[in-house]
């Protein structure tokens, strides 16, 4: 992934450069809102990580002036701020996620991959396949290797979204916000508990699991080889 | 009279002060009533000395025929009845006066004495007062008064002096309690007040009148007082948000650095589980701290400007769906009753988050195979929510502690945990201005939420 990090913090920045390189992404760093403007739109990123608070220019002005002039590459905003109502600003002046500080390295890493595979994911589609797990969206049928497998909404709605980040790793508080629809911190492995239950209807009886969990990250839905 | 006024202390002192008041007002009439009957008494007394002195001195000149022959001047011009003469010899039979005869009562041995006099014209007896004088010769003088009047007189002063004393009363005790209700008032408005601040509302102050009185120095030294307590725990409460902040980040740090060390395999000989455990334990510890800080926050929020329509109803199908296989894994008898409609302008996932953790708290606690209830229900112009568990519920006593942060039950002290879940709840129904209560479900605990009837639908 070719990334630009917009962020004024060094201690932060170098962990993340550090990091995402050793992933194998390159990654260009300015550190405020100006010069932020300019790279994104001279070159192609597959993803921005802006910070909220920068230098010269806020990270959500930055982003309002780059959806302004038609550049849709996907944003992620790095912010202190912890509210919802800061995270509701951010996501409406035109970012597509919001990772509050301090975070950990893996979610950070999820996200962006999420971020960079939903530009090329088509959200048309009515048909979702994953090695040998079909889903439909409007019969909403599942089936693997042509078995039908029964699920109740929310398993339909979280393997769907596994699914469409197939592959990827995909953290709990991903998965709240997403299939849960809910902005909250669960006190308990609640998330755990109705990923082994999908678990066990989609890999139960079959000689490859697909839904694997990433220890200290989350879970990711693996084609089979 | 309610046993509120009848025990204050108002009360009391009106009643100790109308008691001494009354005690003195009721010397000073006796003193008034004892001094105008002596007056009036004396003044009988003097005029009888002196009509005995007239006698005795024209008996001396003029012996027995000149004694009588005043005694009949007298009674000659004297209006009938007021003076009474009675001479007789030495065997009581009247030689001339105004008495047929000698007074049954009357002891002849001299000196002053009192009787009834049947009178002509009065069906009354008459009191009278006389003095017996022994003449020589052994004749007896009797020269007295018809003090029917001064008795009159006296009766009456004591009749109003009681009546006075009445009133007195009368009008002091309902003075006192006047006087004794405006204060119980006021005083009452300081105990509403402290009320109000002890059961949790900081900002409440006491009313003052600004009239400068004693009452509004109370008043006026309690609110600053209150100030400074609120002033205190503000900054108490500050100081530990900001702890909590200035330690996430190096806290943070320190965790991205366990996990660099874990994804990059750098860390020489510490095996992984050890980096895993102590990854583990530095979430937890940023878990709380960020708990602390978000409960810091919805407290310190106050505009409802990001507050959208929440269905309630649909927000507990969301949230019991979330729980309903953790609840299932310990075999909980577990479900919800939604008989009413409800849309509560609020934060969604604040609400969501209290909700859950109620939740969470009622699985967490309740032995398998018990049972968890989640009720939604119109009750007395409002709307009800109740989450009833048949765990091992909350000691009375222990009630209002669970939402202090940090707090947690003796019992509760083995299930994963860091006290903050109650605080968070409750911070969230302030935000919200909801009532929350714990009441006993007998066993277990019942969680309400009263959600005001304005904004049902």
């Amino acid at each position: 992934m070719r990334i630009l990090l917009v962020e004024d913090d060094t201690g932060t920045s170098a962990y993340i450069r550090k990091n995402l390189t050793a992933h194998g992404h390159h990654v260009d760093h300015v550190i405020d809102g100006i010069q932020g403007q300019r790279l994104a739109e001279e070159n192609a990123y597959d993803v921005l990580i802006v910070d909220r608070m920068l230098p010269e220019q806020d990270g959500l002005t930055l982003i309002g002036a780059l959806r302004a002039g038609q550049i849709k590459t996907p944003v992620l905003i790095l912010s202190a701020l912890a509210d919802v109502n800061d995270r509701v600003d951010g996501l409406r002046a035109g970012a597509d996620d919001y990772l509050i500080k301090p975070f950990a390295f893996a979610e950070l890493l999820a996200r962006l991959d999420a971020l960079n595979r939903r530009s090329d994911n088509d959200a048309g589609t009515t048909r979702l396949s994953v090695g040998p797990l079909q889903l439909d969206l409007l019969t909403r049928v599942v089936t693997r290797d042509g078995k039908v497998i029964e699920l109740l909404p929310r398993e339909f709605r979280l393997l769907e979204y596994l699914m469409r980040h197939a592959d990827q790793v995909i953290t709990r508080t991903m998965l709240l916000e997403h299939v849960w629809d809910y902005n909250f911190d669960p006190q308990t492995n609640v998330i755990d508990v109705h990923i082994s239950r999908l678990r066990s209807k989609i890999d139960k009886g079959f000689d490859t699991p697909m839904l694997q969990t990433v220890r200290g990250a989350g879970y990711s839905l693996k084609t089979p080889a | 009279m309610d046993t509120r006024f009848v025990n204050s202390s108002t009360f009391r002192l009106a009643l100790i002060y109308m008691l001494l008041f009354g005690g003195s007002v009721l010397v000073l009439l006796g003193f008034i009533y004892w001094s105008t009957i002596s007056y009036m008494s004396s003044q009988t007394d003097n005029t009888i000395e002196i009509d005995i002195l007239d006698l005795t001195e024209r008996y001396q000149n003029a012996g027995l025929a000149g004694l009588t022959q005043l005694i009949d001047e007298r009674l000659a011009r004297r209006p009938a009845g007021a003076s009474i003469y009675l001479l007789t010899d030495r065997d009581l039979a009247p030689l001339t006066g105004n008495l047929d005869s000698w007074p049954v009562s009357a002891d002849i041995r001299g000196g002053w004495l009192e009787f009834d006099l049947k009178h002509s014209h009065d069906s009354q007896p008459h009191r009278a007062r006389a003095r017996l004088f022994r003449l020589a010769g052994g004749f007896l003088l009797l020269v007295g008064r018809d003090i029917h009047e001064f008795e009159i007189t006296r009766r009456r002063i004591s009749m109003s002096l009681v009546w006075a004393l009445g009133i007195m009363l009368l009008l002091g005790g309902a003075g006192s309690v006047m006087m004794g209700r405006s204060t119980l008032q006021r005083i009452e408005a300081i105990n509403q007040a402290s009320r109000e601040i002890m059961s949790g509302d900081l900002s409440r102050r006491i009313p003052s009148r600004h009239t400068g009185d004693d009452f509004d120095t109370l008043a006026d030294n309690l609110n600053d007082m209150l100030e400074q307590i609120e002033s205190l725990m503000e900054s108490v409460r500050r100081v530990s948000d900001n702890i909590a902040h200035d330690l996430r980040t190096p806290l943070a740090r320190l965790r991205n650095r366990l996990e660099e060390l874990h994804l990059d395999g750098t860390a020489g000989d510490v095996p992984d589980s050890a980096l895993t455990q102590a990854l583990q334990e530095a979430d937890a510890l940023l878990n709380t701290f960020n708990a602390l800080l978000r409960i810091a926050r919805i407290e310190a929020q106050d505009d409802n400007a990001h507050f959208t329509a929440v269905d309630i109803g649909a927000l507990i199908n969301d949230v019991m769906e979330l729980y309903e296989p953790l609840a299932e894994d310990k075999q909980l008898h577990f479900e919800s009753a939604i008989r009413t409609s409800l849309v509560f302008q609020g934060d969604r996932d604040l609400l969501f988050q209290a909700l859950a953790n109620l939740l969470d708290n009622a699985i967490k606690y309740t032995p398998a195979a018990g049972r968890i209830r989640l009720t939604l229900e119109k009750e007395d112009q409002q709307v009800c929510l109740r989450l009833c568990d048949s765990g091992p519920g909350i000691p009375e006593s222990e009630r209002e502690k669970v939402f202090q942060r940090f707090f947690r039950l003796e019992q509760s002290r083995s299930p994963p945990g860091n006290g903050l879940g109650m605080s968070l709840v409750k911070a969230v129904m302030q935000r919200h201005h909801l009532d929350l209560q714990l009441q006993d479900n007998d066993p277990g605990l019942c969680v309400s939420i009263r959600f005001p009837s304005t904004v049902s639908a």
